[in-house]
């Protein structure tokens, strides 16, 4: 293992991803839909990083801004050294092999009529040199290694189970060795039984083959489960980027406070001393986001200064890192910011 | 896949038992028959005697079934007879055409060539034009090339043959005198003069009717292929690295194609149905010509024979369509 203090493997600096609005009769752009607005966060060599939070807050976008499956509007996507934002289609195809993603739907995510042996052989016919028969070994091994029976090789993806799938996915992402893989709510479309046994294999991997992940999920315990550190998005933002035990022990920011006691708590005598922040109100739409914090048309905590400014996602404690104006009062040293459009440096603290 | 072919085959043996009788009651029981025009001048056991000749006195019911058996039995004989020179049909009554007095089978056999030729090279040319034109305007939606593209195929949709051919005709043939107004059925493909003739004279035909094709097909390429561009399947392929290229041809490509390949298998029966108007237009001396003219003069064997004809083909190309759909979709499994 290389030394984590070293430069992170994924370095991301005010990623933006603003999908234009055209409305009217000659479809003139209108308006935006700012479904990441300058995000920021770092991910160490075999980290895992949980990105969670609401529907439709932006964390998928950002796996695939990540990965350039979209073309970010603004920002830079450090990695293992190169700028994938800004990389020519052609240095990106060959860049591809060191990143994947597993998908959500593990049914629509592979190609119906392609066999298992097929889908996850196809980037190895791409980006290596390997012979016909060295290629079925590959696939092979990545078989064992995902669980699935070698017998299985010819079979196409409706052939299989949902969980199966998930790890046909799993196996086509490996095939090329990548050092980070997106994990774009692998579980979500899973049954309990099997999400378990998914994460845990993820996990397994990790452990053998030293991958770096970004775990995207709105399963709160299942992030808990699996991550290092976690960020918490409302609306496009991370409110809060905090180690795993710190976040669930002490949530700093009012939503992440409000997310994490809606995590169900299995010990019914727990349970019924169990406070449940409900928030109040509706999303406000990511193409007409609130002029201050996002937050602040819900926020129970909300006073004069957040209807106007953004905060900015800064330190306040070794490691943990709040994009609310309740901590940058306490901690000036740290806090300022210098007005709402302040470019957020990075600040990737302490690991654990 | 085979019980499921010869199961398909047994469950077309009514159906088309079903719609032989319809053809036959339709186009019997409908108004006019040869027998109306024989002159009121002719004394009535003279024209008995006519009506007899033609077996046109029998009662409905007797003459369909004799109908069925000249064409399931008779027929059959005979072409295996011309085959291998049996003499499995004897001197039986072969179906005759009430106009000419042969057989229907030979005078098709002598005009589906040409509709052949004419129609089939024109639904080649509707989808060789198609199929590219589908796959480039889906992968740029909305672009100048997609947008021209809708506005060929809304022409070819809307504008009907017998106008788009005057046209043509009138430009190419008497205004720029590229190609000859009249196809001429007589002209024999000996030696590359000829060829060239034989090109020109096909030129204006193949494009009336391959613009009219390709506009439907064009239609049905583009939409299965911008369904299946938004598939995650499509994403995946790009995560994977792999080149624009085989993203399109590959993923894509070859997933759309199965609903376009369904299209295209129906559409078949309609080359050898001949293009009724556009063979009249252009003086094609085709199949299409020929039925036009037996219901002109009321041949009912005729009429009935390539109805039946067609209904066949139609319901041998859906079997077909069906087959291939379960060797394009490893989901689709017929057993």
């Amino acid at each position: 293992m290389r030394d984590t203090q070293a430069a992170p493997l994924v370095q991301v600096e005010g990623l933006k991803m603003y999908f234009p609005v055209h409305t009217g009769i000659l479809r003139r752009h209108t308006g935006n839909v700012k479904a990441v607005d300058d995000v920021s966060f770092a991910i160490h060599q075999g980290e895992t990083l949980g990105l969670v939070g609401e529907s439709g807050c932006g964390k998928s976008t950002v796996g695939r801004a990540l990965l350039r499956l979209y073309e970010p509007t603004a920002g830079r996507v450090v990695i293992d050294g190169e700028d994938i934002a800004t990389l020519s289609h052609e240095a990106l195809r060959r860049k591809r092999p060191t990143m994947q993603m597993v998908f959500q739907d593990p049914q629509a995510s592979l190609n119906p009529r392609m066999s298992l042996s097929a889908i996850i052989a196809e980037p190895l016919t791409e980006h290596t040199k390997l012979t016909a028969a060295q290629r079925q070994n590959r696939v092979y091994e990545l078989m064992d290694q995902v669980g699935l029976n070698r017998r299985f090789a010819n079979r196409f993806p409706h052939e299989f189970s949902g969980g199966q799938r998930q790890r046909i996915g799993i196996a086509r992402a490996l095939a090329l060795n990548p050092k980070l893989i997106v994990c774009d709510e692998p579980i979500a479309a899973l049954d309990v039984s099997i999400q378990a046994q998914v994460v845990n294999l993820l996990e397994d991997l990790q452990d053998t083959l030293g991958l770096t992940y970004l775990f995207i999920s709105h399963d709160l315990s299942m992030v808990r489960h699996i991550a290092d550190r976690v960020a918490v998005m409302y609306l496009g933002r991370i409110v809060e980027l905090s180690p795993r035990d710190d976040l669930y022990a002490r949530p700093l920011h009012p939503y992440a406070e409000a997310l994490l006691s809606a995590v169900n708590e299995p010990d019914p005598d727990r349970a019924k001393t169990r406070k449940r922040i409900l928030l109040k109100g509706d999303l406000p739409s990511p193409a007409n986001p609130p002029v201050g914090c996002n937050f602040c048309t819900r926020c129970p905590k909300v006073f004069a200064r957040c209807l106007t400014e953004k905060p900015a996602l800064v330190q306040v404690e070794p490691g943990r890192q709040v994009a609310c104006h309740l901590f940058e009062t306490i901690h000036p040293a740290t806090g300022s910011t210098g007005g709402s459009e302040a470019k957020e440096h990075l600040q990737h603290g302490v690991t654990q | 896949m085979l019980t499921f072919t010869l199961r398909r085959l047994l469950l077309a043996i009514p159906t088309l038992l079903f719609i032989s009788l319809i053809i036959f009651l339709l186009v019997d029981l409908a108004p006019g028959s040869p027998m109306s025009e024989i002159p009121l001048t002719v004394p009535p056991e003279v024209r008995q005697k006519m009506i007899a000749a033609l077996g046109a006195d029998q009662p409905v019911f007797v003459r369909y079934i004799l109908w069925l058996r000249q064409f399931f039995w008779v027929e059959p004989a005979y072409l295996l007879d011309g085959w291998f020179g049996t003499d499995l049909a004897g001197d039986q009554q072969r179906i005759l055409s009430w106009q000419s007095r042969s057989p229907v089978f030979t005078v098709i056999g002598q005009r589906i060539p040409q509709t052949l030729t004419v129609i089939g090279t024109a639904y080649l040319v509707g989808i060789l034009i198609a199929v590219p034109i589908g796959i480039y305007s889906a992968y740029r939606q909305y672009s100048l090339f997609d947008q021209l593209g809708t506005f060929v195929a809304m022409i070819g949709f809307s504008v009907p043959t017998f106008f788009t051919g005057t046209l043509f005709i009138i430009i190419f043939a008497v205004w720029l005198g590229w190609f000859p107004t009249k196809y001429d059925t007589t002209l024999e493909v000996t030696d590359w003069a000829s060829f060239i003739r034989q090109m020109q004279q096909m030129a204006m035909p193949v494009m009336v009717l391959g613009l009219a094709n390709a506009a439907a097909i064009s239609r049905y390429m583009r939409s299965s292929m911008l369904e299946n561009m938004g598939q995650d399947y499509v994403r995946t392929a790009r995560a994977k690295g792999m080149t624009e290229r085989t993203v399109v041809l590959k993923h894509v490509l070859r997933n759309s194609m199965i609903p376009v390949v369904t299209v295209i298998a129906l559409g078949i029966p309609s080359i050898f149905g001949g293009a009724i108007i556009t063979e009249n237009l252009f003086g094609v001396n085709g199949i299409g010509a020929a039925l036009i003219g037996a219901i002109h003069a009321s041949d009912l064997p005729m009429v009935q024979t390539l109805a039946f004809i067609f209904a066949v083909l139609i319901v041998g190309f859906n079997l077909i369509a069906d087959i291939l759909y379960g060797f394009l979709d490893p989901r689709i499994r017929y057993d």
